[in-house]
């Protein structure tokens, strides 16, 4: 069979398809242009009707008024902080039992693999309402360790999944090499496997992030002075003005925008796979 | 440490070598690496949904009682709630798969740039349901782009008001829009992951056989990406349960959904107990929806197969 030569039903097709795509890819981008410029706009050009698509005057002073509403600094440190603790609780907790599922044949490991996955769909964020009456009791209500917990819980399947796969790619076989020169074990763990590993376990670690700085409905309950940025965000939104809350959503997106950026390639295991 | 179970098979790599030729003396290894994460996700998963179930029928003397559940069903919202919530459900739910089908398709397609095109439509994945849903605030508030964007090529005369209470049909379409924007993309990735499942082979030999793409993507994709569809189905109802921050952020309380009247329960009427008591109603629509869609598919998938 010949291939067919560019006729013009061969080019009008592939501009439908590129069209599509770009089309696609529009619906998704504009909203972001959107939301930047209404955040890089003067306060009361919100108000201003009709909008200009293109902005005539961009200013950093909305954006500087959010940032130094009463609560958004603080807020702002309690949410790295609970996504630094959630990155430390996960990786440990994660990480290893992602590195036996790629390297062990044992029984119970298909259950368990069943049981990753089903968490990662399990509605973990309402068992933060049983959870704030727990941790009332042990003193973890408020506190940004109860909000880690729970965050962790959250992040824990992908952690495993994405680990496991990292540890699959990593070849075991260099790493019984460096057994029979002489290294224990652990020892040809750390030295052969972890180094490999890393950019992958930093992948990781990015995605927990993601999952802990976006989180809204657990850190709303948990919290009520200590609150991270999406619960300042929530709880003072009926009472915001539109600008405080353009600025606000424009500073949750841009973190989490760039961080996807540099997990991109393993996007496909996060979701994907069996 | 030599043990016999050691010796390397060269030709035999990857995975299936690394698996099943561990040395007895290690089975305590994987069960360690295993059991601080298995014992952290029931600690954290099992016992709180135990306690929820507890909250829910608890009286404050400690009796049974279904006070909090009758209570729940007495608020005035609570149905609005629910039809809210499965309105979502039906409307978000298929379109989400239809778009995400028709991007996974082209990227898969291996077009010029395509690895940028799952790149930008998989972004959403990142966005919190609370920036996304103020995201699409600056679009439909009534000073809003959309309105700017009307009235500049002269289709209204003066802003419409698409988020007003009394207007539940249009606010219903700003939520079903956001939420289409926002977790699309994860459909997509499940998509596309089982794309790559399928052999190249049969997209080619469908061009072979002179099968247009509309039919080839009917009777040969479709059938072969049928497990895919199914966990994305899955999760996607899940998660449209739990819908919340963009309804709350575009609306308010003037459209109450079930996780929404969960978190009033809790944050504003102080009330952990009808809060449970709404926990316990998501759990069971997760574990019913999940056990629904497992029984009908895999008896739909028996017929055919028969």
């Amino acid at each position: 069979m010949d291939r067919p030569s560019p006729s013009p039903r061969y080019l009008l097709d592939r501009s439908l398809v590129y069209g599509l795509a770009v089309l696609l890819a529009l619906w998704v981008v504009v909203p972001f242009y959107l939301i930047g410029v209404a955040a890089f706009s003067p306060r009361d050009a919100v108000f201003e009707y009709p909008k200009a698509l293109v902005p005539t005057d961009l200013t950093a002073e909305t954006m500087a008024f959010f940032v130094n509403s009463r609560g958004v600094i603080p807020s702002v440190i309690n949410s790295l902080a609970v996504a630094a603790i959630t990155i430390t609780f996960a990786l440990l907790l994660g990480a290893p039992a992602g590195y036996a599922l790629a390297r062990f044949r044992f029984p119970g490991r298909d259950g368990f693999q069943l049981a990753v996955l089903a968490t990662k769909m399990f509605p973990i964020s309402i068992l933060s309402i049983p959870l704030a009456v727990t941790f009332l009791r042990l003193g973890l209500y408020d506190n940004l360790i109860g909000v880690a917990l729970v965050h962790t819980a959250m992040a824990l399947p992908f952690v495993i999944l994405v680990t496991s796969g990292v540890f699959v790619a990593v070849s075991h076989e260099l790493e019984e090499a460096a057994q029979t020169l002489g290294c224990t074990r652990l020892g040809a763990f750390r030295r052969v496997a972890l180094p490999l590993a890393l950019p992958g376990l930093a992948a990781a670690a990015i995605f927990t992030f993601v999952i802990s700085w976006n989180e809204v409905f657990a850190a709303t309950i948990l919290t009520l002075r200590n609150r991270t940025l999406p619960a300042q965000v929530l709880s003072t939104l009926a009472d915001s003005p539109l600008y405080y809350k353009f600025a606000g959503g424009f500073f949750m997106v841009v973190p989490a925008i760039i961080f996807i950026f540099f997990m991109r390639k393993y996007l496909l295991n996060l979701w994907g796979g069996k | 440490m030599l043990g016999s179970g050691r010796h390397l098979d060269r030709s035999v790599s990857g995975e299936v070598a690394a698996l099943g030729r561990r040395p007895r003396g290690d089975a305590w290894l994987p069960l360690a690496l295993l059991i601080p994460a298995i014992a952290f996700l029931a600690l954290l998963i099992i016992v709180p949904m135990l306690q929820a179930l507890f909250l829910s029928v608890q009286s404050e003397a400690g009796a049974l009682t279904t006070e909090h559940f009758e209570r729940m069903r007495g608020d005035v919202a609570f149905s609005d709630a629910w039809r809210n919530t499965l309105l979502l459900l039906i409307l978000v739910v298929p379109l989400q798969i239809v778009l995400a089908l028709v991007m996974a398709l082209l990227v898969h397609s291996r077009i010029k740039g395509h690895a940028w095109f799952l790149y930008v439509y998989a972004i959403p994945l990142a966005i919190s349901d609370l920036a996304a849903g103020i995201l699409w605030l600056a679009v439909f508030t009534e000073s809003g782009y959309l309105n700017s964007i009307l009235q500049g090529i002269g289709v209204i005369e003066r802003p419409v008001t698409f988020l007003a209470y009394t207007d539940l049909g249009s606010v219903i379409a700003t939520i079903v829009i956001a939420e289409s924007w926002r977790a699309t993309a994860i459909v997509l990735v499940v998509l596309i992951a089982g794309l790559q499942l399928i052999p190249r082979d049969y997209f080619e030999a469908a061009d072979l056989f002179g099968a247009s793409r509309f039919r080839r993507t009917i009777h040969v994709v479709l059938p072969l990406l049928r497990p895919s569809l199914q966990s994305a189905l899955i999760i996607r109802t899940i998660f449209a349960f739990q819908t919340f921050a963009v309804v709350f952020a575009l609306a308010g309380r003037n459209f109450p959904v079930l996780m929404g009247e969960a978190y009033n329960w809790y944050s504003l009427n102080r009330n952990p107990n009808v809060a449970a008591a709404y926990a316990v109603v998501l759990l069971a629509l997760t574990l019913g929806a999940t056990f629904i869609y497992l029984r009908v598919l895999n008896v739909a998938q028996a017929e055919r197969t028969r």
